[in-house]
């Protein structure tokens, strides 16, 4: 018979797939520029001009990045119809995003890569309005910023870094904010402290903020939409919570708005912040958090065995490049 | 030909067909059904009647020519017999497998009056499984009629009526959101059930009947339908996107870590290869006693998956009784032969915290039949009092889906008060040249009835954009046309032609 016996869990396969992965008619979505911004963070720009060409601020896309790889949804930090990219801004926390640092390089392709997903942002008519980003949020806010400067509203920009070393985009920033506040932990740029200060800074300053749109972690978002609860100021977060398929499908990211329950992917994942469960988004974010650290650990000691091999991955990355 | 069959001159038994025994098949993701052999194919073969007007060609979702097929098999006309199958059925290793085969094709054998009815399922899927082997899928000659199809969603509903479509000589394009192609046949229904080999077997029969499928596509939000006939070229569009959101019960406690829907479990161990872990970078956290709320096949495969990755007991908790459980009648024994626990009568009413964030127990009530609800099943009422604590730190929700919001979000599709699309009896929905069919238009129902519904949309496009239908010329009866003139419908104004290579 065809499949008994000799068949195992993973079910796969060895052969490349006879279906087309994407628009292209090439092998996945190619990386056709990289940018280090500090030892954790890095800048993606993937070829995809449909994606670039429908993609709206505030919306996210799924990358795998090869086939035993996890889906993993990112915010789109930035597209260029122009050139027909989409820009992602990745922070390696975990096993997964720290192998996309290792491997994603401009000449290699993302194996699989989806969206945009989720619902854009509304960005409506707010005249006067602050955009925060925080950390992973720093990015994914920029395209918010930019369409509501072109939406001729006046843009206070709010951004946070631990410190001045991790500070990127601050000129692209300038360029679609009326104002920018940068805060950082330690004070070695702009103000120091928390964005909640730079957002108390910007509301004592002006007493006619239509709007706050904050993306980060949610332990940051939690704090914004505290900051202006007193204030009675509309705040949009963006929340990120774990997920699989992003299309409404597995209800993995499941979020708790005023009591309710909603799928952050086809819902949001814009939700307004004085209604969301932050709480228990944080908790949910733990679900994994056992087998996070163990697939870390694992891989971190794949890594140190193969460098015992000295100048092996090096010379194949030179190759490469 | 010999003597006409009758009932007493049949082989009275089925034949036999080995089952992995359940000891043995909780360990490991193999097969649990393993199929007939060829001598007992034939033996099987020999209990079918061959009625002159045969109930079970009627009560196929898809009309395969039953009859025709074993007819076929008695000639040892293997390849004769999978020819007849495909004509109707791309599918056949798939559907052989997964069909509720009790309630279609058997369910109405007239040998079932008096004896088991004849195992249909287990022929076609012998038919099936040979055709892989011996590689008879036919690549047939097709003439390109010039128009150009998009479908939404490759799974079944999606691919069949891709396939009709194509065999008239349509340019296909089939999109996926996910990153394999073949719908809840790749992400639902597990490896012991269906193995993926077996989807992409008969995936890849797809692709030799050139149509294209690309993976990585999100309809709706990477372009709209609206673009697709405005700006991409397509003539028409089926939506096969499945019903997909999974509904949740609104009790105290789902938010907490251990709480998730079949769809997630089932997406993570099929589709990303949970169970392999760490090799495959999904996780899936499973618990030691996992309660799976709901008696459907889902639920079925959701309890049978968990058993086999590990869980020390999985409990089948439904609010109904064995009686009323939708699940096909073989599922359901397969999952009570390896153990799993059912709690009839018994639902949910809280899922309780352990402090720390993760289900610890359920608060469940008893429940009690009542009178008749408007699906003709008696109405579960709870029992005041009876509530009790039921120790699980998994809860795995598989009472049913609600309609996907994606295409609804981003069209001017006219949807029910439910969500799902609204189409006619030939499936058209309320844009020109859009049609539907399956769980996005149905609500969750089975892989053979999207795949009639795939098809049913398939032969109205081809009415449509003016094609010759050939089901229009063998089956007058079934056109439904008024004008038809020897069968053939007087509007058609294009021609298919479609011969073997």
């Amino acid at each position: 018979m065809t499949s008994q016996g000799t068949k195992t869990a993973t079910g796969r396969g060895t052969e490349p797939p006879k279906w087309r992965m994407g628009p292209a008619s090439g092998v996945g979505f190619p990386i056709v520029d990289r940018e280090d911004f500090s030892d954790t963070t890095f800048r993606l720009e993937i070829d995809h001009p449909v994606m670039a060409k429908a993609a709206r601020p505030g919306q996210f896309v799924i990358i795998v990045t090869h086939d035993h790889g996890e889906r993993i949804p990112l915010t789109i930090a930035d597209y260029d119809r122009d050139k027909g990219t989409v820009t992602l801004v990745v922070q390696a926390v975990g096993k997964s995003t720290r192998e996309m640092q290792q491997l994603c390089r401009p000449g290699t392709a993302l194996y699989s890569m989806v969206g945009p997903m989720g619902q854009p942002s509304h960005v409506g008519e707010a005249k006067k309005v602050i955009c925060v980003g925080g950390g992973l949020g720093v990015a994914p806010i920029f395209p918010q910023a930019r369409a509501f400067k072109e939406r001729g509203a006046y843009v206070i920009g709010v951004v946070g870094f631990r410190n001045r070393d991790l500070i990127f985009w601050e000129d692209k920033f300038r360029q679609c904010c009326d104002e920018l506040i940068i805060c950082t932990d330690d004070g070695s740029a702009g103000i120091k402290g928390l964005v909640t200060k730079g957002i108390e800074q910007a509301i004592a300053q002006h007493s006619d903020i239509d709007e706050v749109v904050a993306v980060g972690p949610p332990i940051m978002m939690k704090a914004c939409a505290e900051a202006t609860r007193p204030h009675g100021i509309k705040t949009v977060v963006s929340l990120n919570p774990i997920m699989v398929d992003g299309t409404g499908m597995c209800g993995g990211c499941r979020v708790k708005i005023g009591g309710r329950i909603k799928f952050a992917c086809v819902d949001g994942p814009d939700f307004d912040g004085h209604d969301v469960d932050f709480d228990d988004l944080m908790n949910r974010l733990h679900r994994f958090k056992e087998e996070e650290q163990l697939a870390l650990e694992r891989w971190t000691e794949n890594c140190r065995r193969l460098d015992m091999e000295p100048h092996t991955t090096t010379d194949q990355d030179k190759g490469r490049s | 030909m010999a003597k006409k069959k009758t009932i007493r001159t049949i082989p009275q038994e089925r034949a036999f067909m080995p089952v992995e025994a359940p000891e043995a098949r909780v360990a490991n993701f193999g097969e649990v059904v393993l199929g007939f052999d060829v001598e007992n194919a034939l033996v099987e073969c020999e209990r079918c009647l061959v009625c002159p007007e045969p109930a079970c060609v009627a009560g196929c979702p898809v009309g395969i020519d039953i009859p025709g097929f074993i007819c076929k098999m008695i000639d040892k006309d293997y390849r004769g017999a999978y020819d007849i199958i495909s004509e109707a059925n791309l599918l056949p290793a798939i559907c052989g497998r997964v069909c509720p085969q009790e309630d279609q094709c058997e369910g109405v054998c007239p040998v079932g009056d008096t004896l088991e009815p004849v195992a249909v399922g287990r022929l076609e899927r012998w038919v099936g499984d040979r055709a892989i082997e011996e590689g008879w899928h036919k690549r047939p000659y097709i003439e390109p009629n010039g128009f150009r199809v998009g479908i939404i969603g490759s799974g079944p509903a999606g691919v069949a009526c891709a396939a009709d479509l194509a065999k008239a000589g349509c340019a296909v394009t089939v999109y996926e959101a996910l990153h394999e192609p073949g719908g809840v046949l790749r992400y639902g229904i597990p490896e012991f059930r269906l193995p993926n080999q077996v989807v992409d077997e008969e995936i890849g029969n797809l692709l030799d009947l050139g149509i294209e499928i690309q993976c990585n596509t999100l309809v709706g939000r990477l372009f709209t339908i609206e673009q697709m006939l405005d700006e991409m070229g397509y003539d028409a569009v089926f939506i096969g996107t499945g019903a997909g959101s999974p509904k949740f019960m609104e009790i105290p406690g789902e938010t907490l870590n251990g709480v998730l829907s079949a769809n997630e479990l089932l997406t993570r161990c099929n589709l990303m290869v949970a169970g392999s872990f760490p090799e495959y970078d999904t996780p899936l956290h499973l618990g030691r006693r996992v309660a799976v709320i709901g008696a459907g096949n889902t639920a079925m495969d959701a309890l049978r998956v968990s058993l086999r990755l590990g869980a020390e007991k999985v409990y089948c908790v439904y609010r109904r009784t064995e009686t009323e459980s939708p699940a096909r009648v073989e599922e359901l024994h397969h999952a009570q032969e390896e153990g799993i626990e059912f709690h009839w009568l018994t639902a949910p009413v809280e899922i309780l915290d352990d402090g720390d964030g993760n289900v610890r127990a359920m608060r469940c009530v008893r429940m009690e039949l009542g009178e008749p609800d408007e699906s003709g099943r008696r109405r579960p009422v709870p029992i005041e009092g009876s509530e009790f604590e039921f120790e699980t730190d998994m809860v795995v929700y598989a009472i049913g889906t609600n309609a996907n919001p994606i295409l609804g979000q981003t069209s001017k599709l006219k949807l029910n008060k439910w969500g799902y699309i609204e189409t006619g009896e030939d499936l058209a929905t309320s844009m020109a040249g859009v049609y539907a069919g399956g769980d996005i238009v149905t609500g969750a129902a089975t892989v053979i009835l999207a795949m009639g519904a795939g098809r049913r949309a398939a032969r109205s496009i081809k009415e449509y954009l003016g094609i010759r239908d050939s089901d229009v010329v063998y089956r007058p009866e079934r056109s439904g046309h008024e004008g038809a003139l020897f069968g053939v419908n007087v509007a058609e104004r294009n021609f298919a032609r479609v011969r073997l290579a």
